[in-house]
């Protein structure tokens, strides 16, 4: 544990670095003025937490500030830190509930799906899980070949798509191969696609329908991989992949650059839907399951 | 809720439009809003605020035209703001001794590969010869994507297993040199710009082969964080310009306003699809007029050219300016407009109420609808084409299982030609003006 709460601090110490040593500034002020609410806010919303919820969070410090009688800028600090762990759930225990267990991963282009896969199969192994990967990405140039060369980094099997070839196909073939070789865990990989896109999300749909064809019950889990440094577009990604394939989760990516993910809570708000995973670098170890406290103590560090 | 910038634009200034004056209240009143509209588009914080201060003190001064309304006032300062704040658009440096060597960089997953192809076949149907190098040692499979990529628009992809990125673009630029080439483009890896080993190692390539342009790839998605990546690439590169990709979504892109008022850089070209032709020369005054909620009417007109077949279309003026529109005309206007793209991306681009209304329509239905339209179209005599006051009821049953469609579906459409058919006369006598009002 301590171990996994270092590598937050490891990861997140960059982001607050970069960002949020202005907060000390901020709570630094010996009495809470006007301004102290303006910078607060400056602050919540260059964090992307997004106007909703920026305006949702100083309300609630408002009236914490007034019924507690609470003068000083320094007492804040505890607040907004309570305030925001209790916007965020700690992940729900994982489940898989069949074997193979398919996991559909799905999300914009470039939001890191093929990394996440990668890492999340290492992980799943480690724990003593038979894992499958699927290439599904039959449509980028290379995709296929990125997540086999992770397969083979990791001595995960594979099961790719050709170039080109329907995305269901490789999906079909995956879980059937899954099935024979009795694997525990499947991580469909799939081709990036903007969420706008009707065609390619028709298409998505698709291949969650034909994951329940190859095995009753399949897919299990659809984790969204969301780009840590996405802005207020990052509701509207979950929005439609929630509707479009009944996303269950969420993973934050790339979570170790300046990014702070501030619309992580929107989206647990608005959406229901729970942070599962962070990645806090690019080595399989450093994703990690998503820990609110850390989360919140990390992007309020100076 | 959460509605583009565009619409809550749009429906700001609708409400100033129905006021006769504007007090500064008023002013006031519609920069809280813009205000909130740009925060929501993600231009950063402290961007959004310089922007508010420089559009109320030109709103609430003397300024006033004659010629337009308060609201409309208002409208146009953010506007020229806005194209002020975008800048103008900067062609690429191809300036100097070849070849010229042409570097992308940027966050992880920004879209520099794809970039990078995109660049390719712009470049070589200016005429260049163009070499790639893909200078990323460390994705997995990121050499592989460049040179599929590479072998699709059939250029040289240069690429060797353990020289570190300076010394694979060095060595890259001598083949390039003695090959001929005149531009080299270089795919380097994605990077935090808080990465400083990785960041040195830009450093060390710009030093070895100098660069005549060195883009910034940023996805169109990014949130505040826009801004310091912007500058730290800027602290490490001369960056000379910065390239926005991923514009086919529904994200405004409200960095490129950040970026550019920080760093000073110009914007060059806007990545706006999967395909290698989606590239399109960056405009301010196109991009500025979609944040604003008058609709990427340019856009739209562009891509109506780019489907259009030349001599059809001037088959189809010369019928149209005897008065002759008839089904088989409209058979090859709905074929053309198909090629467009998909209805619900060109409902994207339409202006103000039109794109309102627009977006209330289902894409699936009007897709449906086009398909049974060109069905029965289809299953029509060419004589029928020509003039449909020939088709009575048994044709029109004929028609109907022909086209697997009842005979009130047939009626339907024959109705809706004729009101096309007014349509295009209207527009024929009075050049498009009563058509204007559309799009106003």
């Amino acid at each position: 544990m301590a171990d996994v709460f270092s590598r937050w601090k490891e990861g997140l110490a960059r982001t607050s670095q970069a960002a949020f040593g202005r907060l000390a500034g901020v709570f630094g002020a010996t009495e809470i003025k006007a301004e102290t609410w303006d910078e607060l806010e400056a602050l919540l919303i260059q964090a992307d937490l997004g106007l909703e919820t920026t305006a949702e969070v100083i309300d609630s410090l408002r009236a914490g500030v007034r019924t507690r009688g609470l003068r000083r800028a320094a007492d804040l600090r505890a607040l907004l830190e309570a305030e925001l762990r209790a916007r965020l759930d700690a992940p729900p225990a994982l489940e898989f509930p069949a074997r193979p267990t398919v996991i559909l991963l799905v999300g914009v282009n470039g939001s890191g799906k093929t990394t996440t896969a990668a890492k999340l199969g290492r992980r799943f192994a480690d724990e003593g899980r038979r894992v499958l990967l699927v290439a599904a990405d039959t449509f980028r140039a290379a995709a296929v070949d990125q997540l086999q060369v992770w397969a083979e980094r990791l001595g995960l099997p594979v099961v790719a798509g050709q170039m080109g070839a329907d995305p269901g196909a490789a999906v079909f073939n995956g879980i059937q191969s899954a099935v024979a070789r009795e694997m525990d865990v499947v991580l469909v990989d799939t081709a990036g696609r903007l969420h706008t896109r009707y065609n390619l999300m028709e298409e998505l749909k698709k291949v969650h329908r034909v994951a329940g064809k190859a095995l009753a019950g399949a897919p299990h889990a659809v984790w969204l991989v969301l780009d840590a440094t996405t802005g207020q577009n990052a509701l509207a990604q979950a929005r439609a992949f929630k509707e479009a394939v009944g996303v269950t989760g969420v993973i934050l990516a790339k979570l170790d650059t300046s990014a702070r993910g501030g619309m992580a809570f929107a989206i647990r708000k608005e959406l229901g839907l729970p942070i599962l995973f962070a990645g806090l670098g690019e080595k399989p170890e450093d994703l990690t399951p998503f820990d609110p406290d850390a989360f919140v103590k990390g992007v309020l560090a100076d | 809720m959460f509605e583009t910038l565009t619409g809550r634009l749009t429906q700001i200034f609708d409400q100033l439009r129905r006021r006769g004056k504007l007090s500064e209240a008023d002013v006031d009143a519609a920069m809280r809003e813009v205000r909130l509209a740009l925060l929501e588009a993600d231009v950063h914080y402290s961007v959004v605020k310089a922007f508010i201060a420089r559009v109320r003190e030109r709103a609430v001064g003397a300024e006033v035209s004659k010629a337009l309304n308060p609201g409309q006032q208002v409208i146009k300062i953010v506007h020229e703001e806005l194209i002020a704040t975008l800048g103008e658009p900067a062609p690429l440096n191809l300036s100097g001794p070849k070849p010229r060597l042409l570097m992308l960089v940027g966050l992880q997953g920004s879209g520099k590969t794809t970039a990078a192809g995109k660049l390719a076949r712009h470049l070589r149907q200016r005429g260049e010869r163009v070499y790639l190098v893909a200078a990323d040692p460390y994705r997995p499979a990121a050499v592989e994507q460049l040179r599929t990529l590479g072998a699709q628009l059939d250029l040289p992809v240069y690429f060797e297993s353990g020289l570190q990125p300076p010394e694979l673009t060095a060595r890259a630029f001598d083949k390039a040199a003695k090959g001929g080439y005149t531009v080299v483009i270089v795919d380097t890896a994605g990077r935090s710009q808080l990465d400083e080993a990785l960041m040195n190692e830009l450093q060390a390539i710009v030093r070895r082969v100098p660069p005549s342009e060195v883009l910034l790839v940023v996805d169109a998605m990014i949130g505040q964080e826009a801004l310091h990546v912007a500058e730290g690439f800027r602290q490490a590169v001369p960056l000379t310009g910065l390239m926005m990709t991923k514009m086919d979504g529904d994200a405004r892109g409200g960095a490129a306003i950040s970026i550019r008022a920080v760093t000073g850089v110009p914007i060059k070209f806007l990545g706006t699809g999967e395909k290698l032709d989606a590239l399109e020369v960056y405009n301010p005054e196109r991009l500025a007029s979609r944040i604003l909620g008058m609709g990427d009417v340019l856009g739209l007109i562009e891509k109506a050219e780019a489907a259009f077949d030349e001599q059809q279309a001037r088959k189809q003026a010369e019928r149209l300016s005897k008065g002759e529109f008839t089904l088989a005309d409209w058979l090859e206007m709905m074929q053309s407009s198909k090629k467009m793209g998909p209805l619900s991306q060109m409902v994207e681009m339409l202006p103000g109420e039109l794109g309102r209304a627009a977006r209330n329509i289902d894409p699936r239905e009007m897709e449906r609808s086009v398909r049974h339209a060109e069905a029965i179209i289809r299953s029509m005599t060419p004589a029928e084409r020509r003039n449909p006051d020939i088709l009575n009821a048994s044709r029109r049953r004929r028609i109907a299982a022909g086209s697997g469609t009842q005979v009130q579906d047939v009626n339907r459409l024959i109705k809706q030609f004729r009101e096309v058919q007014r349509l295009m006369k209207t527009v024929q006598k009075t050049g498009g003006r009563n058509l204007t009002r559309l799009f106003g």
